[in-house]
């Protein structure tokens, strides 16, 4: 057990190495990850940014090099993978909520099947991170019956409810239609605001701009450059990320 | 009640429709006890072969492959074998080889008798299909909510307990309603080794009083009238879990 201070960073990734048969999906990836940073990952399709937050909660398990959270080597066999997940937080693309369950539920499972702690606690917890993400009055209601905007934001208050040190962000936004972005992409900025350790893989240029702290450009599984966005954005050096932005600027 | 009893008696005589099994209190007490029997029959073996189907479907996705070859020799077994062959062989080849305790009398006997037998074999028999209706469903839960429940600490036991077979039990219960259909039926094939379920004792009282045409009449309403009620249950149980927005 290594001893982990908050000075160190939180998710420290050294050198990750990950195929899916024949295709290297990330051929030595770097990066590290401090306390309270927000974190954003832009690259085009395929580049490998949904792996590496997939490896980072150990729902992929990686081929060669470290993943640390607070210290712990996240595919340390010996790992306990409960223990890891208590700490990390992750949302996805297609929200992923338990359709069978109403929205209070949704969030109520985790904290009380997986930490045992009291239903009436954690039911008073869940109802405050509805209005947190402003569903109040949305309890009851079942994820078909929620628009896709609303469900995401049920998804982050799920995650959130397990009290984790890190939040996965893994593009959020993608299945939304664009009016609904916005609502969630501001529950995330005040998250980020809070001091949440966030990690955004994303395609909001914008958003990805004024909330980050750094910004890494993948492209075929290597980090291309990162930096603050106040440079990033203006002062790419990369050839390929200064094809990828003005494409997309 | 007397009333209806003289009335079926008058019919008897005055028409030669014989429904001795309702007004005589002895047969009506035989048919009733018949009833009983396939009414505990069915239900123990309903209950019995969808906890094997669930705990199969589970076992299926088990990372150890002997486990999952075991379930799979079970299935391959109880389905491509006929039921009443099945039922002959546990209770005629695996029935003597069971240990024997004493009755009331003294007198050893097998441990387990013929309704133990016929309920054994046809829940094995229904499981077997079970195991494979589960499957289905378990394979139509999309691996992203799995994936969720995953990420959020989730043991593989809690998965599929609260996400997975909840699931997986909306989408193939019209399968499933029609596997225990058919199971409920079949356990008229206990009266091959003599359990005295409702075929059996209706076979004992038309050999003992000529009614053999009133005694199918009865049999197949009694029939009609238990899967009836058992798929009007099964309709309840859909609707209730029906889910806002899900599945359509």
């Amino acid at each position: 057990m290594s001893t982990w201070t908050p000075e160190q960073p939180i998710v420290a990734i050294a050198d990750v190495h990950k195929s899916f048969g024949k295709v290297d999906v990330l051929k030595g990836v770097s990066m590290d990850v401090r306390k309270g940073e927000v974190v954003c990952i832009i690259g085009p399709s395929g580049s490998g940014k949904s792996t590496l937050l997939r490896c980072v909660n150990a729902l992929v398990p990686i081929d060669r090099g470290s993943i640390r959270v607070e210290g712990q080597e996240v595919h340390d066999p010996a790992v306990d993978k409960l223990e890891l997940r208590k700490k990390v937080g992750m949302v996805f693309q297609q929200y992923n909520l338990f359709p069978h369950k109403t929205a209070l539920e949704n969030i109520m499972m985790a904290p009380v099947m997986v930490l045992k702690r009291p239903k009436a606690e954690v039911e008073a917890q869940a109802r405050q991170l509805m209005r947190k993400v402003r569903l109040d009055g949305k309890e009851d209601a079942y994820p078909g019956e929620l628009s896709g905007g609303q469900q995401q934001r049920v998804a982050i208050a799920r995650s959130l409810a397990m009290q984790p040190d890190v939040m996965l962000f893994d593009e959020v936004t993608a299945a939304l239609d664009p009016e609904t972005v916005k609502e969630v992409l501001v529950t995330i900025r005040e998250l980020a605001e809070d001091g949440m350790t966030c990690m955004i893989v994303t395609h909001e240029m914008g958003f990805a701009r004024e909330i980050g702290d750094e910004i890494y450009f993948t492209d075929r599984g290597v980090i291309v450059e990162h930096g603050p966005p106040a440079t990033f954005f203006t002062e790419a050096r990369d050839p390929r990320t200064r094809a990828f932005l003005s494409q997309i600027l | 009640m007397e009333a209806v009893w003289d009335f079926l008696r008058h019919v008897h005589d005055a028409y030669g429709v014989n429904l001795v099994h309702f007004y005589d209190g002895f047969e009506r007490g035989r048919m009733l006890r018949g009833m009983w029997t396939t009414l505990q029959l069915a239900t123990l073996c309903i209950l019995l072969s969808v906890v094997i189907g669930i705990v199969g479907a589970w076992v299926q996705g088990s990372r150890s492959r002997l486990l999952r070859a075991v379930v799979q020799g079970y299935i391959q077994f109880f389905r491509n074998t006929p039921p009443l062959v099945q039922m002959y062989f546990f209770y005629f080849a695996l029935g003597p080889m069971m240990p024997r305790v004493e009755n009331e009398y003294g007198i050893p006997q097998p441990i387990l008798g013929s309704f133990e037998w016929a309920m054994l074999s046809l829940s094995f028999f229904a499981g077997a299909f079970n195991v494979e209706i589960f499957r289905s469903g378990v394979e139509a839960v999309q691996k992203a909510t799995v994936e969720a429940a995953e990420s959020l600490g989730f043991s593989r036991w809690q998965i599929y307990r609260e996400v997975v077979l909840p699931l997986a039990v909306r989408v193939c219960l019209p399968a499933l309603n029609n596997n225990l259909v058919n199971l409920a039926k079949t356990t008229t094939q206990a009266y091959a080794i003599a359990v005295p379920e409702t075929l059996f004792v209706a076979s004992q009282i038309w050999s003992d009083r000529i009614n053999v045409f009133e005694m199918m009449v009865t049999l197949l309403t009694f029939y009609l009238l238990l899967v009836g009620a058992f798929v009007w249950l099964m309709g309840r149980l859909e609707r209730a879990l029906r889910v806002p927005g899900f599945g359509k």
